[in-house]
């Protein structure tokens, strides 16, 4: 459906933004004139009132693979659903692929696809009619929608059994079929290896190589550090709703640390939300 | 915007026809309760026939909540929200297919009530067509109006006790309205009801508009 | 573009909560000398107000007496009517204010329609119960299902969800947002909801026997003219506290916000720290 022409970039091509430019060796990165997919710099982000992103800073490059590792609570999940457009982004500066999150996050919601913990689907249709169904609401066709349920291995007895009669490891190769048939540039998985058995999991590893073969770029939260790692380029740690290590280069040390916000300025934001 | 409302009305339409939950418990709701007003009116045949009109809408507007309640609960499984948001559907395609689903399950609900209303109370029809308009003008109120409150609602963790509270005196003049019109109609007077129809029509007309408009924010901000 | 969290909406340009100046709030409460002044004159008003209505306006008996001769409970009238006013230009402020919420965007507007429901909703009661007397006196019963008072029980009913709707709803966000579309919803609903009871019971019911004779006069519409004025200072009374109340609410629940984050920065560098430790 929706396909932009990124290349893969090389590992001499990593783009570098500004400050991290400088901290790098120089003469071994050559900047390439090519936007982050995901570029986010002190963003803050509400859930009802409490702060679950307080001040990210995190750079992704096209056809990367990061990991967000960090305890339980850190903002793993609401860092990806900022990515997806779902949560008002309400100070900092947010892009994705292009789209500034705290203009309009609307427009980028089409061509990002988001696999959460839960499943997304509708227990009481089959699992065709699911992936037809939200492959179909994404605009791409009902090819797409076979494809993605043969890739996943579910066009065979298991096509017209209704998915609340399926196990959970079933489920989630669903919600993974109905999120590939849409081609999304931008891939969000929240521990996308939960609940899947060994031959799931590396349907998993296999799903996002093709994904980033064909150019997409895959961010993911994981707890299982030693096959994540094995398929991430690179991987960041979030706690406490900020991120370190968050651009290319290693960058921790010497970062100047996000401004604080003032404890006088009330924080509702809301005029500039769309 | 057509094209993501058949869609979004089509699943909706097939998920009732795999899970039968419109079928198999709210219909018989609908006709348990024309049973239960024969009970607390005198059995006395006159007054049911009598207050035919509006026992019935009575129970369109009882059964009209649980179909509404039904839409959207499937629609607030963790998830699917997101997943209709992230889907780039247009709203108001979602709007007027999730009003669609809810208007072609309310007026197959009419049609055996009907059947329920003329064999139970022994009723008989005037003239069918302003009867078979003021259902079509009334459903299609009701069900725009239901799915607004429907998706206001579907959001909060007291959604079951808070969309009665809000959608029933919005909808109140709807029972008027239909109530009128179908006492003419039952008559065999028309000429009262076409005032009534009117009005329902009225309704429906702004309430489908706001639709369009007001789904999109309610969708948001789950 | 970074929005700019000092000029932020939703976060309150409204009443100032400072301490000095005819307007301005103490500090110990919600009441100022401009609201002072006002309650007083609410006061003293509702005084000369039951002075007239109760003793020096003439009953509705002897050689001007109107068809019905009401006698003494015609003074009910005097109540009623203002009342009845102000509970519609309540839910019309709400309306309004709902309106703006949508398009400003601030919370001043939020607060307002809020204010102006709750304040409503007495009125609305008021309404009823003086309608409910009066029909007591016109026809005998506690409740006659007129087009008036059918019309305002469900403008309560209404009025009670929307404030239900606004309990329900924590994020103060996300409940300005909705219970501004409600607000909107719900009013747009009432001139049909007006046109269907009208219609409905003037098929039972010609006339309606609340009306006044229209040929009132002297001091007769003035103390009618006098109970508008009076109610209406109470209503502006009640919401300004009514509304500084909140205001004050918002403030303390911004307060917590700015320390949730600095718990939770607190809480990153103590993680990230540990973590630091356990990789040496």
């Amino acid at each position: 459906m929706i396909r932009a022409g990124y290349a893969r970039p090389r590992a001499d091509q990593l783009y570098a933004p500004p400050h991290c430019r400088a901290l790098a060796g120089t003469g071994t990165v050559r900047t390439v004139v090519m936007e982050p997919v995901v570029h986010f710099r002190g963003a803050i982000c509400l859930l009802e009132r409490f702060p679950a992103l307080a001040g990210v800073d995190l750079d992704v490059a096209a056809g990367e693979v990061v990991l967000l590792q960090g305890p339980n609570g850190a903002g793993k999940t609401t860092l990806l659903r900022a990515c997806a457009g779902l949560v008002p982004v309400i100070t900092g500066t947010a892009r994705v692929l292009g789209h500034d999150l705290t203009v309009d996050r609307r427009s980028v919601r089409r061509q990002v696809g988001m696999l959460g913990h839960s499943t997304g689907l509708y227990d009481d249709l089959t699992v065709a009619d699911n992936v037809r169904f939200w492959a179909r609401s994404a605009g791409a066709g009902l090819a797409e929608a076979e494809a993605a349920l043969t890739r996943l291995g579910l066009d065979g007895r298991l096509r017209d059994v209704a998915v609340a009669r399926l196990s959970s490891g079933q489920r989630r190769r669903t919600s993974l079929a109905a999120m590939i048939a849409r081609r999304p540039l931008l891939w969000l998985l929240d521990e996308p290896h939960a609940t899947l058995d060994q031959a799931g999991r590396d349907l998993v590893d296999g799903l996002i190589a093709d994904a980033v073969a064909a150019g997409a770029t895959v961010l993911f939260a994981s707890h299982e550090l030693d096959r994540a790692n094995a398929v991430a380029h690179r991987s960041v740690t979030v706690a406490g709703g900020i991120v370190q290590d968050g651009c290319t280069a290693s960058g921790a040390a010497g970062r100047p640390a996000a401004p604080p916000v003032s404890a006088h300025a009330p924080l509702g934001n809301v005029a500039n939300v769309p | 915007m057509f094209r993501d409302a058949a869609l979004v009305a089509g699943k909706d339409l097939r998920l009732e026809w795999r899970s039968r939950v419109t079928t198999n418990q709210v219909m018989p709701f609908a006709v348990l309760v024309l049973v239960l007003f024969a009970f607390a009116l005198d059995p006395d045949r006159r007054i049911l026939v009598e207050a035919t009109p509006g026992l019935f809408w009575l129970a369109v507007l009882f059964s009209a909540l649980l179909a509404i309640q039904r839409a959207f609960v499937v629609e607030s499984i963790d998830g699917v929200r997101d997943g209709l948001r992230l889907s780039g559907l247009d709203p108001a395609g979602i709007f007027l297919g999730k009003a669609a689903g809810i208007a072609v399950h309310l007026l197959a609900l009419e049609l055996v009530l009907g059947a329920g209303v003329a064999v139970f109370y022994g009723a008989h029809l005037g003239s069918p067509v302003l009867l078979v308009l003021t259902c079509l003008a009334a459903t299609t109120g009701l069900a725009s109006a239901g799915s607004l409150y429907g998706v206001l609602a579907a959001g909060l963790r007291v959604r079951e006790t808070i969309l009665p509270l809000l959608l029933l005196p919005v909808v109140a003049p709807v029972l008027i309205g239909a109530t009128q019109a179908f006492e003419a109609g039952f008559r065999g007077t028309p000429a009262d009801g076409w005032r009534w129809f009117g009005l329902l029509a009225v309704f429906a007309l702004m309430y489908t508009i706001i639709g369009l408009f007001a789904f999109d924010p309610l969708l948001e901000e789950a | 573009m970074t929005p700019d969290p000092t000029r932020s909406s939703l976060a309150g340009r409204g009443a100032p909560a400072g301490t000095s100046g005819f307007w301005r709030a103490d500090p110990s409460g919600t009441g100022s000398r401009g609201s002072r002044v006002i309650g007083t004159l609410a006061l003293v008003g509702l005084a000369v107000l039951a002075l007239f209505a109760l003793v020096l306006s003439p009953s509705d008996a002897g050689p001007n007496a109107s068809v019905n001769e009401f006698g003494e409970m015609v003074r009910i009238l005097y109540v009623h009517v203002p009342v009845a006013i102000i509970c519609f230009l309540a839910f019309a402020v709400t309306a309004f204010a709902s309106a703006m919420v949508l398009w400003r965007k601030t919370e001043f507007w939020d607060l307002l329609a809020a204010a102006s429901a709750e304040v409503g909703v007495v009125f609305t009661v008021l309404t009823l119960i003086t309608g409910s007397l009066w029909g007591h006196v016109a026809w005998g019963t506690w409740w006659e299902w007129d087009a008036r008072l059918t019309s305002t029980a469900l403008l309560l009913v209404l009025f009670v969800g929307y404030l239900a709707l606004r309990r329900a709803i924590t994020d103060p966000q996300v409940r300005a947002r909705r219970a501004a579309i409600a607000g909107l919803i719900a009013f747009a609903d009432v001139p049909i909801v007006h046109f269907s009871v009208d219609w409905w019971r003037s098929l039972h019911q010609p006339a309606t026997i609340t009306r006044f004779d229209p040929t009132i006069d002297g001091i007769e519409l003035f103390t009618l003219m006098l109970g508008m004025v009076v109610f209406l200072t109470t209503y502006v009374w009640l919401m300004i506290h009514r509304f500084r109340l909140q205001y004050v609410q918002a403030r303390l629940d911004d307060r917590g916000l700015d320390v949730a984050l600095e718990e939770r920065r607190a809480e990153a560098s103590a993680a990230l720290a540990t973590t630091a430790g356990i990789r040496q």
